[in-house]
């Protein structure tokens, strides 16, 4: 199957944006006796209204630092950055909500009152509180372990008790940064369902950071390939899946053409990240 | 109670009866204690005769002070400290031996500066506990999961609500280990001080008693002080278990 790939050399896509990444470069100043880190760029990206993109690339190429410079977590050190049109800096603009790979749940409060954390900040009335938290809970499959707190939920309910926070405010552009890294296989695909699921329902802008080749290619409408440090887009591969999909397509044919096409790019650059010795390694490896 | 408790509780009862009993047939000699229960008699009279109230008031009162203004001042300058790392890297040496001071040798120039005054005895305690509360804000701040910065930006929080709603109760549990200790190191500071040099208070009554050998009296100040004491500490164990299950789920 043709997964719709085209090559990109800048990975810039025109469409209907809803966030732009024009010229991006990040460099991390030095630090004692280190010398200055160009982890990213530049790069170009349109994000389409609605659309579910995923980022993959080997270990430290800048793809977190990629979602955060879009999230308004860090600035960008050239180029600019924009959502809905407005200019991001320095804040994590209205609309914007972020999933961190680390267990972020508030271990002081129950899954209820950690669902409404960001409502309550924002005065929203109890009754539309109690609506939206009991619905996103619902959906999250939490309902029954509303009144526990996180220390008594396994790492993906935890995990879901922080998407159920950031889904209660209705975010357009939903920002996942290896969210289900912590967790084992089964539970990841099962997590990739209940996001799938969360897309369709939001009809929101999903970026998603992985280094799962495998997630990215079931989950996305289109997936990202960056290089190794400093990280820039080499391809970016349209998967064509159907809006209404789940984690069954990972036994469609068309599945393992597109992670073929993933690991193509990826084989070399995570070589390339893992010190430039590739050829070293690799027949390291065929000799084992 | 839970079984634990119960079991604490038994261990208790029996080292008091064992006490009892060792007096009660003169293994130990009534000069040197008396048994339990003629303590808690003396106690008892001793409260309903009023005659030690003003010095009890005044030990709590020094206690309560020297607790809040130790746990107060010790949250601040650990918050401030967390937030200079390179003060805090040239405090470090005098934190670790903090300790090794033995802050009584100050108390007779404390005297001549403030008088036979309570501030003295307040000050005393305070300066036994403060360092404690701070260490323990420091350790706590430094536990906070930096995800929680990321969150707390994500939710456009300024810097004071990010301390207030985030960094406070991430930190709690090691705040609670400052309090508890601020609670026992001010008593230790006050009664000590009171022990010493001071004409009032709790400790004073109790050297006085014991320099008169009015042993009744002695002991039974002596029980007050622990009822207290371990009635204090008990409370905010049962408070920071409380704390710790909700966060660890043990």
């Amino acid at each position: 199957m043709d997964a719709g790939a085209s090559r990109n050399g800048g990975g810039r896509v025109a469409a209907g944006h809803h966030a732009e990444l024009r010229g991006v470069t990040r460099v991390y100043p030095a630090v004692a006796g280190y010398r200055p880190v160009h982890a990213l760029g530049p790069v170009d990206l349109d994000l389409r209204r609605g659309e579910f993109f995923s980022v993959v690339g080997p270990s430290g190429c800048g793809k977190s630092t990629l979602l955060k410079v879009l999230a308004g977590l860090q600035p960008p050190s050239a180029g600019k950055c924009s959502f809905e049109g407005k200019p991001v800096h320095g804040q994590v603009p209205e609309g914007v909500g972020v999933v961190f790979q680390e267990d972020a749940s508030f271990p002081w409060l129950t899954v209820w009152d950690n669902a409404a954390f960001g409502l309550r900040r924002a005065g929203v009335d109890s009754a539309e509180i109690e609506r939206r938290v009991g619905d996103a809970l619902a959906f999250m499959g939490l309902k029954d372990f509303q009144r526990a707190y996180p220390a008594q939920l396994s790492g993906g309910m935890r995990q879901r008790v922080c998407i159920a926070r950031t889904l209660v405010l209705q975010p357009r552009l939903i920002l996942l940064d290896e969210p289900f890294g912590a967790l084992d296989a089964q539970t990841r695909l099962l997590m990739g369902d209940e996001v799938l699921r969360l897309w369709r329902r939001t009809g929101a802008t999903i970026l998603l950071i992985t280094h799962a080749l495998d997630e990215a290619a079931m989950l996305s409408d289109r997936v990202g390939v960056m290089s190794a440090r400093p990280g820039r887009f080499l391809d970016l591969v349209e998967t064509k899946w159907p809006k209404e999909r789940d984690s069954t397509i990972v036994s469609e044919a068309g599945f393992g053409e597109v992670t073929a096409r993933l690991w193509h790019h990826l084989r070399g650059e995570s070589m390339k990240a893992l010190g430039q010795s590739g050829a070293a390694a690799a027949g390291g490896r065929a000799e084992a | 109670m839970s079984r634990i408790g119960w079991i604490r509780l038994a261990v208790l009862l029996a080292l008091v009866a064992l006490l009892e009993i060792l007096v009660r047939i003169g293994s130990i000699p009534y000069k040197t204690m008396l048994p339990p229960s003629e303590m808690l008699t003396a106690l008892v009279r001793l409260l309903a005769a009023g005659t030690a109230t003003r010095d009890i008031v005044q030990t709590l009162t020094c206690v309560g002070a020297a607790l809040v203004s130790s746990v107060v001042a010790g949250f601040g300058l650990g918050v401030a400290i967390h937030r200079f790392p390179r003060v805090r890297r040239a405090l470090e040496p005098f934190f670790a031996t903090y300790y090794a001071v033995p802050f009584f040798i100050f108390y007779p120039v404390l005297i001549a500066i403030f008088d036979l005054s309570l501030l003295p005895i307040i000050l005393m305690g305070f300066a036994f506990a403060v360092i404690a509360m701070c260490i323990a804000t420091i350790n706590g701040l430094d536990r906070v999961p930096r995800v929680l910065g990321k969150v707390a930006r994500m939710h456009r929080m300024r810097e004071f609500e990010t301390a207030v709603r985030m960094k406070l109760p991430a930190a709690a549990p090691h705040l609670f280990t400052g309090l508890k200790l601020c609670v026992a190191y001010s008593f230790i500071g006050v009664i000590a001080s009171e022990f010493i040099l001071a004409p009032s208070g709790l400790g004073h009554a109790i050297a006085y008693a014991y320099n008169d050998f009015d042993n009744r009296t002695m002991y039974a100040l002596m029980l007050f002080v622990m009822i207290v004491v371990v009635t204090l500490n008990m409370l905010l164990h049962g408070w920071e278990q409380r704390l710790l299950k909700r966060w660890h789920g043990r």
